[in-house]
């Protein structure tokens, strides 16, 4: 006689397993139907990636609430001249290319337009991509704009348009020694312009992806890590911006 | 109820480069942590030894340098103190135990990002070269202290360390945080992401819960000493002011002019005050783990224990400003820091009483690791309870630069944190090795350690009030330090020997390991879930399957049950009254 054995967990008292952590994902295997189990494990990857970048961003607000509160206090603080012991200050406003600086911050805010439109755009593919598999089902024209490549473009402008800013501040005698509020504006130009080229890197690795022919879900986290990466740049860069323009 | 989930196993990696060096591995990247640290801990304690031979035998020859000058004395202090508190109390409790057990004990199979692990550890590797490095370049090791103050730190011709030197420890330091906030990142984002099912936040050990409020402060200090970092380089090679004055070294006016080195105090301290807790809090953790299991009780009041470890973090980044009382800082300000600091103390008295609470008609089981956890507790409270006096600006000013702060600092964050490390060792060496390590030699090795270190920094208290200065390479001809010459002699007979005992400990790891008793799968009668799985754990933690948790992490003296304790994976119990 056969027996049959209730599959049903038994409650305990005082016991509360809901609400626990999430189960992890081991490598996109698993119990249940694979397709099911890799578009959770893909959820779970793009999830896991975002909090990632989100606890790494800190680090780089962090970085830079270092920089600006060493700016502030440095402006504010008059320091002492042994030689005639008095207490001087010696924040001289610097002459920043306004207009270059404009037009690079709208080269910037473009890029983070097209990096937008490709993030948006793998989104739909990922969305897509079960309606694809099915035989003789066509989506129309394939061919998309390349907004990840426009992007690549854009930045690489916005890093070339920095070159140019330098140029015109070495010009105009300011060099990063000429005095604080030089060395400060050298400095948050440069370790911006540091974080933007690794957003590019970051970039040209998802392109590279798409053209390695990598799973689309993957490729989807690369792109979607590297555009939220890329808003956050250009929130910073308008973040440094106020800055000079207020505190120069 | 089920107590394990079948999930795919992850396929180990063969070949010895991959397996072991640039392993992706959280196990075997924690204990690549680990052994730095061990070497790490050594350079540091040698550094130690002479200089305590240098303060009492001033003209003495030591093997490998020599008669010590005092500019090599102030070498000596800079790199024990960078060494010790970067590659020792940072890298072993957090990256070390951390990366090991964090992953296990929520029920992970490993890190959620391995790459990025795998570059922390070699980044801070690479740290420890370019560290290591500064000894042999020309001019030597640096001589601003771990504190590196400006102007000595920024100024390339203010002594012979400073030059290259510097900038190899400058450079270092950098490295150091860059890795630090890479291990941050994945802590943070593993201990939130990736705990198996059951696992709530306050079913978290409380050894996860440090290694996960360690790493929070991590990620927001070290952001802050890397951009400091980035301000003194570029003042010592680019010729900027940011912490540089008008300063005239050998007659010579430098072209610097108007920089704050005020301000890289401030910066400095926001990531050092953080970093004390950043050394300590894993030692927490830990001390609370072995409390509750040696003494087969729930540890007592569970939650006030997270709250408090997360006053003491959040309080931790509002005090910098108490190491800068010296700096001629407004009144009022010291006044607010001196407040804050003193009110550490109540979540720091809540975690001592607790402990105690646990102890409290407990079954104590005294093996070494409980013993490493009680003398944890008691170098905590021996540490802690100088720290009210250095928090008060008027008994500060006279305290400040003499040996009663380092006396205290030591117990504190130098040996209370070493005691969390040992205790940690100890108790996990049988999972992570799969051998017991020995208990006689373990407990001769944890009183001379107890003992020792309790006569080296208690009497530093007493001679920082009868005036001894820190940091000075020789004070034996001074008049008024005549009578504490025989007190600083007893010091360093006591460092010899306890640094020696220290050579007890290493020859117990290295044979245990090899050859100690085997090890079971759960030799403590523990609950947490690295006691569940095989020893060594295997290379996806739990061999193709993920535990499901039903209890929480301390149910021991589970009543009516047949053995004294429930695991976190056994079916579930009724809560024990204790909670």
């Amino acid at each position: 006689m056969a027996t049959v054995t209730p599959n049903l967990a038994v409650k305990y008292p005082g016991t509360r397993d809901t609400g626990g952590g999430r189960p992890p994902s081991h490598g996109g295997g698993g119990n249940g139907d694979s397709g099911s189990s890799n578009g959770s494990d893909y959820r779970e990857r793009l999830r896991r990636a975002r909090l990632g970048l989100i606890v790494g961003l800190t680090a780089v607000v962090m970085m830079f609430v270092g920089f600006t509160s060493a700016l502030l206090f440095r402006k504010g603080l008059p320091s002492l001249d042994p030689l005639t012991n008095t207490y001087t200050r010696d924040w001289i406003p610097i002459n920043l290319p306004w207009a270059l600086l404009a037009v690079n911050t709208a080269v910037l805010l473009a890029s983070s337009v097209t990096m937008e439109l490709a993030r948006r755009d793998i989104g739909r593919q990922v969305a897509l991509a079960p309606v694809k598999s099915i035989p003789g089902v066509s989506l129309g024209d394939e061919r998309r704009f390349p907004w990840l490549g426009s992007t690549v473009v854009l930045g690489l402008g916005f890093l070339v348009g920095q070159f140019l800013v330098w140029r015109v501040l070495r010009e105009h005698h300011f060099f990063v020694y000429s005095g604080p509020s030089s060395s400060f504006a050298y400095l948050l130009f440069g370790a911006h312009a540091v974080h933007l080229a690794g957003g590019v890197i970051a970039l040209t690795y998802a392109a590279a992806t798409s053209l390695l022919h990598r799973p689309v879900e993957a490729r989807r986290i690369v792109i979607d890590i590297a555009g939220l990466y890329w808003h956050f740049m250009a929130l910073l860069w308008i973040y440094i911006f106020a800055l000079l323009l207020v505190a120069r | 109820m089920a107590t394990s989930e079948v999930v795919h196993a992850h396929a180990a990696p063969q070949g010895f480069i991959r397996k072991y060096i640039f392993s992706l591995d959280h196990k075997v990247i924690g204990l690549q942590y680990f052994f730095l640290a061990l070497t790490a801990v050594w350079v540091g304690m040698i550094l130690s030894l002479f200089m305590r031979i240098h303060m009492v035998w001033p003209n003495a020859d030591l093997p490998l340098i020599g008669h010590i000058q005092p500019e090599a004395y102030l070498s000596l202090v800079t790199m024990h103190g960078t060494i010790m508190v970067f590659f020792v109390l940072t890298t072993a409790p957090q990256g070390g135990f951390g990366n090991y057990f964090l992953p296990i004990q929520i029920g992970a199979p490993d890190m959620a990002f391995p790459v990025l692990n795998m570059l922390s550890f070699w980044t801070t590797f690479v740290a420890f070269v370019v560290m290591i490095a500064a000894f042999f370049v020309t001019g030597g090791a640096p001589l601003h202290g771990w504190t590196g103050y400006p102007p000595l730190s920024t100024i390339q011709s203010a002594g012979p360390g400073e030059g290259l030197g510097a900038d190899l420890w400058i450079t270092s330091i950098a490295l150091f945080c860059g890795a630090s906030l890479m291990g941050a990142l994945n802590f943070i984002t593993t201990t939130l992401d990736l705990r198996a099912k059951g696992m709530t936040m306050m079913r978290m050990p409380l050894t996860v819960w440090s290694w996960f409020i360690t790493a929070i402060l991590g990620l927001l200090a070290f952001g802050v000493l890397l951009s400091a970092g980035i301000l003194m380089l570029m003042d010592r090679n680019l010729g900027t002011s940011f912490y540089v004055p008008l300063v005239v070294v050998n007659g010579q006016v430098l072209a610097h002019r108007g920089g704050s080195p005020l301000l890289w105090q401030h910066l400095f301290w926001f990531f050092g005050h953080p970093e004390v807790y950043i050394a300590i809090l894993p030692g927490m953790g830990v001390a609370s783990q072995l409390l509750s299991t040696f003494s087969r009780k729930p540890i007592f009041g569970y939650r006030a224990m997270v709250y408090a470890m997360l006053a003491i973090g959040f309080l931790g980044f509002m005090v910098w400003g108490h190491h800068m009382f010296m700096s001629g800082m407004s009144p009022y300000s010291a006044f607010a820091f001196s407040i804050l600091t003193m009110s550490i103390g109540v979540p720091s008295a809540i975690k001592t009483f607790n402990w105690l609470g646990t102890l409290w008609k407990g079954r104590v089981r005294l093996y070494t690791p409980m013993l490493f956890a009680v003398g944890f507790v008691s170098l905590f409270v021996s540490g802690g309870l100088s720290g009210p006096f250095l928090a008060q600006p008027t008994l500060d000013i006279p305290l400040h630069d003499t040996a009663f702060v380092v006396g205290h600092f030591h117990l504190i964050m130098g040996v209370a944190a070493i005691f969390g490390i040992f205790a940690a060792t100890y108790y996990w060496v049988p999972k992570m090795f799969g051998r017991m390590m020995n208990e006689t030699l373990g407990k001769i090795h944890f009183w001379f350690s107890f003992i020792g270190t309790y006569c080296v920094f208690m009497p530093m208290h007493y001679l920082g009030m009868a005036g001894q200065p820190r940091r000075y390479s020789q004070f034996t001809e001074v008049a008024y330090l005549h009578n504490l010459i025989p007190l600083n002699r007893f010091i360093t007979f006591a460092a010899i020997i306890t640094i020696s005992a220290q050579l007890v400990f290493v020859i117990n790891l290295f044979w245990s390991i090899l050859k100690g008793q085997k090890a079971t799968d759960n030799p403590w009668e523990a609950t947490t879930l690295e006691w569940t799985t095989a020893t060594p754990p295997p290379h996806d933690n739990f061999g193709g399957h993920t535990p499901v948790v039903h209890n929480g992490p301390y149910e021991y003296g589970v009543p009516g049950a047949a053995r004294d304790y429930a695991m976190q994976s056994d079916p579930a119990i009724a809560p024990s009254p204790a909670h």
